[in-house]
């Protein structure tokens, strides 16, 4: 009955999204007060009967209703319960679910967060986000339903794969999907903005903290995805230019050029036209990378023709999105009319440069992913295209990218001086020479792109404190007045430092992982290997039992030059219901560099295979990540952002009566 | 996402998988030998997995290109000679890193060329911009900026 009662609503979502994608645009084109005002009214409904539909959902997982076809195929009565919720969208139609609703609580923050919006352009985004609400609920109705029920129910269902059987992943999908959804408010704006054919700083003001917060999660996400395949897979891989990644990374890359250039829209009134493209490009590939994760088209071009309809009602859906979107920008963007001039150097030349390599590596990641596809769809010949294609160019792209993100804040708007800017980082240099030249002298012999890419970070890092220093005067004024203009520092200042500063942990991270050490040995219980200056001893091998599975658990003790470091404890288990293997991993880190344990196969003498790795510096690829993230939170806590925030604290301020 | 790849082979092999990537056994005695062996590994692909090198695949096919090699490098092929080895039997699919020929040009020059237009194109658009008097701000939308100026102070 709740099932029906889920399936109902999302029936009963699918019509009040048809009414907010008309009646408030037709209400925005006639000045019609009412009919505007439905927009908020449907968001709210949408949202709620959305929600209503996915609880019902989730509530035949946990109660594990295997009368649902959707949860006979994903669950089963064994798992525990983070993994019954979490199997809701570890498949095709639960994650479609999950995507709809993400859509409808972003609309729905839309239609509660926009008091200072001007009506019409209010009505128009939750115009916009109510079309891609209907594509959406008419796909998961039509093609991909989760509530449809068997005829002969089974006594089990058939379980969720054990490699998703993990917190890491449990919350992966969530986050990417709210990094990928919420660059819809940023499209409906941008869309709104060319139906109503007017772009200003007060257009970016608003979009700004919804893109930032969309950037954010999708940094976490594919953060969180990238440490899952670290940890899980057994070898210290953390990220393999696998289609299915790339798909997550294009809308992040071109997603942060749109962060970037929405400033210049705000601050100098140009670049409009740019940002609304940039704007439809995000939404438009968080789109595509949805599609291409759940249609199956990466494994193989002929993946689309097993399920036709799902298949075609996809392409129609990009088509209409896609083209629907770009069309209009070619209609309306050339009367969009531009402000602000500047020279090439300068504050907003650095933020073009920055536009132009994030798209370019944007491309790149394009091509690789979609190639082979295109070629194969073309009957040429087959092609794989990984780790060494991207390697050779998306990172000569960054490298610049890199280097500009130390040097572009330091330039003035309208017309910068290079030279001087250069100048002032004398300091960056000295430490960033003094530091790579130090990590060659030690690592002598080893790789010299990893030493470079070191010193590009360390360079990066202390050009951002240089940044920093200058803006609060630090040895030039009293240090008490430094102290208050550090204070009085706007956040989204703070924020600019910290995302660049934790893209300059990352990079060493990235490129510290070449230095990895690893050590491969059969050992027997007792019997002990050696690895950078560790001693590791395989105590025991025992047999546990885990709530839906068998594991063995090895006892490994670590030690340095006789003296104890840690124990711990990697497993293997196997899964009866879905005969698998899956490893479980024990990292011990320091924070500097992991050490690494992965239990390999027995063979008929007992004898296991123990796979060992040091690697310096990886833990800061997450950490730098999540200090990235971390700024984007800082900048969305910006008063600026909150119109009208600082007008209500003055109100409140003088209402209070002065006893 | 990589348990793609995880899910492929595991399906394709069923119990197949016994082992995690580079098998102590099929280590070569030569360690500079083994460290060629493990550089091309890195850029051949597991042909059952999704974009995983075999140097990273479980899987079994994977373990088999990693002996090839080995072998062909035992007996005396060059890095380029044992490379070619797998690629005469699997095809260019096989490789990672595809090669740069008429039909991969777009693939590896449109990165390029992509950004080489777009800086000529912005330094023309910058060079070419007459200077455009923003149009004026009506009664209404002059005073909801003076609201807005007055919040951030």
């Amino acid at each position: 009955m709740i099932v029906e009662l889920g399936h109902f609503c999302l029936i009963l979502a699918l019509f009040v999204a048809l009414i907010q994608s008309t009646v408030p645009l037709v209400g925005a084109a006639r000045r019609h007060v009412g009919w505007m005002a439905t927009g908020r009214t449907c968001a709210i409904a949408a949202f709620l009967l959305i929600a209503l539909s996915m609880a019902a959902l989730m509530h035949a997982y946990i109660v594990s209703d295997f009368s649902v076809v959707n949860v006979a195929e994903n669950s089963h009565t064994d798992k525990p319960l983070l993994y019954k919720v979490s199997g809701v969208w570890g498949n095709h139609e639960g994650s479609m679910m999950l995507w709809v609703f993400m859509l409808s609580f972003c609309a729905a923050a839309v239609a509660v967060f926009s008091n200072n919006l001007p009506p019409a352009l209010r009505a128009r985004v939750l115009a916009v986000q109510g079309m891609i609400g209907v594509g959406f609920l008419l796909f998961i109705l039509f093609t991909s339903n989760p509530f449809l029920r068997a005829v002969n129910p089974p006594a089990n269902g058939h379980g969720l794969n054990p490699v998703l059987q993990d917190p890491g992943l449990a919350f992966h999908p969530p986050f990417l999907y709210l990094g990928y959804v919420g660059f819809s408010v940023a499209f409906a704006f941008a869309v709104a903005a060319l139906i109503e054919g007017k772009v200003d700083a007060a257009w970016a003001r608003w979009v700004r903290p919804w893109t930032l917060a969309s950037w954010c999660a999708l940094t976490i996400g594919i953060a969180m995805g990238s440490w899952w395949a670290y940890y899980t897979l057994g070898w210290g891989g953390w990220w393999f230019w696998d289609p299915v990644e790339n798909a997550s990374f294009m809308p992040w890359l071109v997603g942060t050029a749109l962060i970037h250039s929405s400033i210049v829209v705000e601050k100098r009134d140009t670049l409009k036209t740019w940002t609304i493209l940039l704007a439809i490009v995000t939404f438009s590939l968080s789109l595509v990378g949805t599609f291409l994760v759940r249609s199956g088209v990466l494994t193989s071009v002929h993946a689309f023709a097993t399920d036709p309809a799902r298949g075609t009602f996809i392409l129609l859906l990009l088509l209409v999105a896609i083209g629907g979107s770009l069309a209009l920008f070619a209609v309306r963007a050339p009367k969009l009319q531009g402000g602000g001039l500047f020279a090439p150097v300068s504050r907003e030349g650095a933020l073009v440069l920055n536009n132009l390599l994030l798209s370019c590596g944007c491309a790149t990641v394009f091509l690789g992913t979609l190639y082979p596809l295109f070629l194969d769809a073309m009957d040429g010949p087959k092609l794989s295209v990984g780790f060494p294609f991207f390697n050779r160019t998306f990172v000569p792209l960054m490298a610049p990218m890199i280097l500009a993100v130390g040097i572009g804040p330091m330039l003035a708007w309208k017309r910068g001086d290079l030279l001087g800017a250069l100048q002032r980082l004398w300091v960056a240099y000295i430490v960033a020479a003094l530091v790579t030249l130090a990590i060659f002298y030690v690592t002598y012999g080893g790789p010299v792109l990893a030493v470079l890419g070191i010193g590009i970070a360390v360079w990066l890092a202390a050009a951002v404190v240089t940044e920093w220093v200058e803006r609060v005067g630090l040895f030039r004024i009293s240090l008490a007045d430094s102290f208050r203009r550090a204070i009085k520092l706007p956040r989204a200042a703070y924020g600019m430092s910290a995302a660049h500063f934790g893209l300059a942990v990352f990079v060493a991270g990235v490129s510290a992982s070449a230095f990895s050490q690893e050590g491969i040995e059969v050992l027997k219980a007792g019997g002990s290997m050696k690895l950078a200056s560790y001693e590791i001893l395989l105590e025991r091998v025992e047999k546990i039992p885990g709530p839906n599975f068998t594991a063995d658990r090895a006892t490994i003790r670590i030690s340095s030059g006789g003296v104890a470091v840690a124990t711990v404890y990697p497993e293997r288990r196997f899964f009866p219901l879905q005969k698998q293997t899956t490893g479980e991993t024990a990292i011990r880190t320091n924070l500097l560099a992991d050490l690494y344990l992965a239990l390999g196969e027995a063979d008929a003498e007992g004898n296991w295979t123990v796979r060992a790795y040091w690697k310096p510096l990886v833990p800061w690829i997450w950490i730098g990540a999540a200090i990235m993230a971390f700024g984007g939170l800082v900048s969305l806590s910006d008063r600026r952002w909150r119109v009208g925030a600082a007008a209500r604290a003055r109100r409140s301020a003088v209402a209070a009566p002065a006893e | 996402m990589v348990f793609r790849c995880f899910v492929v082979c595991i399906s394709l092999l069923l119990l197949a998988i016994s082992a995690y990537a580079v098998e102590p056994v099929e280590r070569l005695p030569d360690p500079a030998m083994e460290a060629r062996a493990r550089s091309i590994s890195t850029e051949l692909r597991c042909l059952v997995c999704q974009n995983e090198s075999i140097d990273e695949s479980h899987a079994d096919l994977a373990h088999d290109i990693r002996v090839l090699v080995r072998e062909r490098l035992k007996a005396g092929d060059t890095d380029a000679q044992a490379t070619q080895a797998v690629v005469s039997r699997y095809g260019d699919f096989v490789l990672l890193r595809p090669p740069v020929k008429p039909a991969t040009w777009l693939l590896w020059f449109g990165p390029v060329a992509l950004l080489l237009t777009g800086l000529t194109g912005t330094l023309y658009w910058l060079r070419s911009r007459p200077a455009v008097v923003p149009p004026a701000l009506s009664a209404v939308e002059q005073a909801e900026l003076e609201r807005l100026l007055k919040d951030d102070a």
